[in-house]
C-alpha cells in the first residue's frame, strides 16, 4: 500500500476502549507487523487529587490533533494512527489520552506515537485544573519546559 | 474602527481571570499584530490586566492555528488567548 492511511482523531468525554482500538487498525489486514499505543492516565502522586478537569478548545482541539497527526503520517510509513483525547473532569486511574499507531516494522510505529505524545502535549489545545480531595480547588497545571523540549527534537 | 467585530474566545486561566469565555470586539486600527491586540487588551480593565500582566506567556490562536506574536491580525474571525497547554 503507497497511498498514506487516513488518521482517527476523536475528543471526546467518554472513555474509550484501547484493545477495540487496535482492533480497528488491524482488523482485517494482513500487512501490519507493528501496533504501539501509548494510554495516558490521570495519576496522583500525594493522595489529594479528586479529579482532572480537563478544558479544550472545540474545533481547533480536532484540527491541531489532525495536522500533528497528518505530519506522523508524512514522516513515517504507517499503516494506521489514531488519537483520542477526553475531556471534562477525569479521576486518578481514568485513561486520558491514547495514541495507536500501526506500521509494517516497529520502529516507525514507536517513534510516530512518540512523536503524537510530545507535539499533544506542547500544542493541543487542552488545559488542566486539579481538583483535591479537601473539596479545594488546587488550581491549573503548569506547563513544563521539559514538555516543550521534548518536542523541539523532532524538528526537522 | 475595523468594520466587523473580532471574536475573541478566552480559556483555562486567562478566561477565569477575564471572566468571560467570550466576546467581540471591535478593534482599533492601530492593533496590527497579536502583540498589539495583547497590550491593547491590557489596557482595558483592571481584570484584562491580571490576565495579560505577562503578556509573552500567552498563546495565542488565530482561526484555530497557533500564532506567534508577530503575526498580523487582520481577517481574524475568531482570535484565542490561553495559557501554555497541558493536555496528553
Amino acid at each position: 500500500m503507497t497511498a498514506h492511511a487516513t488518521p482517527l482523531v476523536r475528543i471526546q468525554r467518554e472513555d474509550f476502549d484501547t484493545e477495540a482500538e487496535i482492533s480497528r487498525l488491524t482488523r482485517g489486514r494482513a500487512d501490519i507487523g507493528a501496533v504501539v499505543t501509548f494510554t495516558g492516565l490521570c495519576r496522583d502522586e500525594a493522595g489529594q487529587l479528586a479529579a482532572l478537569e480537563l478544558e479544550h478548545y472545540p474545533g481547533m482541539a480536532e484540527a491541531e490533533i489532525s495536522r500533528i497527526a497528518a505530519e506522523a503520517i508524512e514522516r513515517w510509513p504507517l499503516q494506521g494512527l489514531s488519537a483520542i483525547h477526553r475531556f471534562g473532569r477525569i479521576a486518578p486511574g481514568e485513561n486520558i489520552v491514547l495514541v495507536v499507531a500501526a506500521s509494517a516494522h516497529r520502529q516507525a510505529a514507536f517513534e510516530a506515537a512518540n512523536f503524537m505524545m510530545d507535539y499533544l502535549k506542547s500544542r493541543a489545545p487542552f488545559w488542566k485544573k486539579e481538583h483535591r480531595t479537601d473539596g479545594s480547588e488546587g488550581g491549573w497545571v503548569e506547563a513544563k519546559e521539559t514538555d516543550d523540549a521534548a518536542a523541539a527534537r523532532w524538528r526537522r | 474602527m475595523t468594520e466587523h467585530p473580532t471574536k475573541l474566545v478566552y480559556f483555562a486561566w486567562v478566561r477565569e481571570r477575564i471572566g468571560r469565555p467570550e466576546e467581540e470586539l471591535a478593534l482599533p486600527a492601530e492593533v496590527e499584530t497579536v502583540r498589539d491586540l495583547l497590550l491593547w487588551l491590557k489596557g482595558r480593565g483592571e481584570e484584562y490586566e491580571n490576565a495579560l500582566q505577562y503578556p509573552e506567556v500567552i498563546r495565542v490562536a488565530i482561526n484555530h492555528e497557533h500564532v506567534d506574536h508577530r503575526e498580523k491580525i487582520a481577517g481574524a474571525r475568531e482570535i484565542a488567548l490561553f495559557p501554555p497547554m497541558t493536555g496528553g
